[in-house]
């Protein structure tokens, strides 16, 4: 076969392209003729708003936090434009507020809200099954499950969103939004906003008018339970083995589909509020049921309580992804036949490879600073600075969600213990996320007097979703100058006197350690602001790379302690000193293709073995190396 | 190819770690079989790749491919891109499966630490255990070619003969890629591909004389 006939795609191809779920829900946003489109990025999710963003004639903008990303859209759709939110599931949580009372007012022009679930938990603070809020709000709710149902669901979902005047949930997971998979695709159907009505006894939910639209949101109710009877994503694949029929919803019909090729499968698509006709008809035709969902029991629930008999999570796991491998033994438990003992291949003993922070990152520094300091309690934040908790500095005490540093450190403050009354509280957190949810904790901090030192660690972006913008990066989605907040003026303005700030640079180690030592002493709110961005945005520009002089490395490791990917152990040794303490020494090299010439692995270096690689036409950094302060570790 | 239940399709893992180009690799044997007609999944599991962890792609093609992961026990090529990375895969391959690997090390922080060992001879320890490995440097072999990018386009060398299609197709899915760009960008990685097949060629031909495995 010539190369030319090989990579010419067959035509009936021709309109399909290879796209993950992410991809696919974007495609059909456009498709939707959306008008406006918000979110805050978070993985699995991220990349939605980022694939809309590159459509013409869409409004997108990266919103503070998911709330606010949910009332621009319910802004542009009570002004009759197309509307569409994204967020992972814990965003869901920050967003519930608005969400509440939006399924009391409804929409007008279609709104569609895509919530990714991090089923596996890849990268998360938990595993929590979205699939509620669709039940808790009233709001109707649909399940993909590859790409081309991420993108003919979201179509649906705005179809559905109109006809019922209701915001529409469409629930991905990361299997959806991170799998690539041939989706088909159509043209933009563009729609003119058709503009705003006042309307105060439906827009404005004051306890009178909410509780006028109370009945109206059951009614509805009942007329989408009508609609996913006979809707056409809720499906009965008939089957020649009858012994189980499956009930299954999202990625999880692709495992039981694989596992079981041969038995009744309802595959339902539209999944609150569930089609119970629909469901009594196909289990009347096979012998037992079983439902597989991910991740909690919701449809089994629901069934059990309409009184049909199924089984679910009593055989299958209650946490993570389903899988052939997991289905395949449980169904066989489950009609009373051996489980067939596969040669399993044992995964062979490795060391874990955690993730790390990047080469250069200026959190290394105040990382490296923090696992300085004794008798200090250091409460975290969601972001890059997260992975301070691991090694080698082990410096982070706490984290839980979002902006939550700071109040946990003022509880910790205001909760201590008399042994701890000494115990520094230092609260770590980033810029977006300051702005997502932590200046209303700073300001409860300022307000009730607590006595907590803030690290507010501006690097110009979300460093750990992969770099976008926020108010404090200076440019919008589409990368454009935008105005960019000052940190200093903010927390200034949110009550922590002017004497409390401080701007450091992240590289400086001494000066930040010194800051650090004086700001915690002080018994009053505190702000440290580092300015250095983060690596992998373009405001960081690399400089001389440095190399290790090996004669002058006396193996004492304070650079591996930094943490920078880029340094590397060549040998070990212990020697015994002349007091009799044995001390393990590790000589070190630096990859200079890697290094970016940052400085922070020289300055706890005592013997200065760490220097530029010579000759060449970059610029260097100068390094104020404050001895005394940035080699040993000091008490606070 | 392997079969699993009833349909018929082929599984390629690729392993390595964030930044390496695993996620690209696997994206340009995706088009390769999408060229030829395929129905194509692929899926990563990569949590935080770009904060140097660990990388893994599944690439599953055939007449219809329904779910995206591959199951343990059932990959028919483990392509890894980093020594120890491959081993930790290596249970996701079938037994008669055939690893390609890069002998280029990256070594994590932890283990810079001293808190881990990194495995002193991977190749050995996973042939001991009964699996094919086919070995080579492809970090220096792409490092030789003035870029250690290139290593991706080696990794994909070193599989374009152990494929269900002629090595061609994936070439010209290389290829294009680089169309728009210099000459000596497509030359370049032309050159890396063929470096590529003769390395696991040869890894080929060193593991049958050395009599452990017959080839496939
Ligand atoms: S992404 Fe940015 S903030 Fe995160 S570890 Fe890398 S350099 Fe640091
Ligand atoms: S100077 Fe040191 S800490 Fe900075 S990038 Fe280079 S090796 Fe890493």
């Amino acid at each position: 076969m010539s190369i030319a006939a090989a990579i010419t795609p067959p035509p009936q191809a021709a309109k399909r392209r290879l796209m993950s779920g992410n991809e696919a829900v974007a495609r059909a946003v456009w498709e939707a003729g959306v008008r406006v489109a918000a979110a805050y990025p978070g993985t699995p999710a991220t990349e939605m708003l980022e694939y809309v963003a590159t459509y013409p004639d869409i409004y997108t903008e990266w919103s503070v936090n998911e709330k606010v990303s949910l009332e621009v859209a319910f802004g542009a759709t009570m002004a009759g434009s197309r509307s569409f939110c994204a967020m992972k599931h814990v965003g869901m949580n920050v967003a519930s507020d608005a969400l509440m009372t939006m399924t009391l007012t409804g929409v007008k022009a279609g709104l569609v809200i895509a919530i990714a679930d991090d089923v596996g938990l890849s990268s998360s603070q938990n595993e929590q099954d979205s699939r509620y809020w669709g039940r808790f709000a009233h709001v109707p709710l649909l399940e993909p499950a590859d790409s081309q149902e991420a993108h003919d669901f979201t179509l649906a979902a705005f179809e559905i969103s109109e006809r019922f005047e209701v915001p529409v949930i469409i629930r991905l997971t990361t299997r959806i939004c991170h799998v690539k998979g041939l989706v088909s695709i159509g043209e933009r159907n563009e729609r003119a906003a058709t503009g705003f009505t006042k309307d105060v006894n439906r827009w404005v939910m004051v306890p009178s008018g909410a509780s006028r639209r109370l009945p109206l949101m059951f009614e509805r109710e009942r007329r989408l339970r009508a609609e996913a009877e006979n809707s056409a994503l809720n499906v009965i694949e008939p089957g020649s083995d009858r012994r189980v029929g499956f009930i299954t919803s999202g990625p999880a019909y692709m495992h039981v589909r694989e596992s079981f090729p041969d038995a009744p499968v309802c595959k339902l698509g539209f999944t609150f509020p569930l089609p119970f006709d629909l469901l009594r008809r196909f289990a009347g035709k096979c012998e037992q049921l079983l439902v597989v969902e991910e991740v909690e029991p919701l449809i089994e629930t629901e069934l059990k309580a309409q009184g049909i008999i199924v089984s679910g999570k009593d055989i299958l796991p209650l946490i993570g992804e389903l899988s052939p491998q997991v289905l395949k033994p449980a169904v066989a438990r489950l009609l009373g036949e051996p489980v067939s003992a596969q040669a399993k291949a044992v995964p062979m003993q490795l060391f874990p490879r955690p993730p790390t922070m990047c080469v250069a990152c200026p959190h290394l520094g105040v990382y490296y600073t923090l696992s300085q300091l004794r008798n200090v309690t250091i409460s975290g934040d969601i972001g890059c600075y997260t992975l301070g908790f691991g090694q080698p500095w082990n410096a982070l005490d706490v984290c839980i969600s979002m902006g939550a540093s700071m109040g946990m450190a003022l509880g910790l403050d205001k909760g201590r213990s008399d042994v701890e009354k000494d115990q520094k509280i230092v609260a770590v957190i980033g810029d977006s996320t300051f702005l997502h949810m932590g200046m209303q904790g700073l300001l409860d901090i300022v307000y009730n007097r607590g006595n907590v030192t803030v690290l507010l660690l501006d690097n110009r972006a979300i460093g750990m979703t992969g770099g976008q913008d926020n108010p404090g990066s200076g440019r919008d989605i589409h990368g454009k100058e935008a105005p960019r907040v000052d940190f200093a003026t903010l927390v200034k303005a949110l009550g922590v006197r002017a004497e409390r700030v401080h701007v450091v640079d992240a590289y400086q180690l001494p000066v930040l350690l010194r800051t650090l030592r004086a700001e915690t002493k002080i018994p009053e709110p505190s702000v440290i602001i580092t300015n250095q961005p983060c690596v992998l945005i373009k405001d960081y520009h690399a400089l001389r790379p440095y190399r290790v002089i090996e004669d002058r490395c006396t193996g004492c490791g304070n650079c591996v302690d930094v943490g920078c990917p880029a340094i590397h152990v060549t040998r070990r040794d212990r020697v015994r000193k002349a007091s009799g303490r044995e001390v393990d020494l590790a000589f070190v090299r630096i990859e200079s293709a890697a290094c970016t010439g940052c400085g922070l692995c020289l300055q706890p270096c005592a013997p200065d073995a760490i220097v530029h690689v010579d000759a060449l036409a970059t610029p260097i950094k100068v390094i104020r190396k404050d001895a005394e302060l940035a080699r040993t570790p000091q008490d606070v | 190819m392997s079969e699993t239940g009833r349909f018929n399709t082929t599984n390629i893992l690729v392993v390595g770690t964030g930044g390496q180009g695993v996620m690209t690799a696997t994206e340009i044997l995706a088009e390769a079989a999408i060229a030829l007609g395929h129905d194509v999944k692929k899926t990563e599991v990569a949590g935080m790749a770009q904060r140097g962890g660990v990388v893994s792609s599944h690439l599953r093609f055939g007449a219809k491919v329904l779910s995206p992961q591959i199951t343990p026990g059932t990959a028919d090529v483990l392509l890894g891109f980093e020594a120890a990375e491959t081993m930790r895969w290596r249970h996701m391959l079938r037994p008669e499966g055939l690893v390609l690997m890069n002998t280029g090390r990256l070594v994590p922080p932890i283990v810079e630490l001293g808190l881990y060992d990194y495995p002193d001879d991977p190749v050995t320890a996973m042939r001991a255990a009964g699996t094919q490995v086919f070995s080579f440097d492809a970090s220096r072999i792409a490092q030789e070619l003035g870029d250690i990018r290139l290593g991706n386009t080696v990794m994909l060398g070193a599989i374009s003969d152990h494929l269900p299609f002629p090595a061609e197709v994936l070439e010209g899915c290389i290829l294009k890629r680089f169309a728009h760009k210099k000459a000596a960008l497509v030359e370049l990685n032309q050159r890396a591909f063929a470096a590529g097949r003769a390395a696991a060629e040869a890894a080929a031909k060193a593991e049958a004389d050395a009599g452990c495995h017959q080839l496939p």
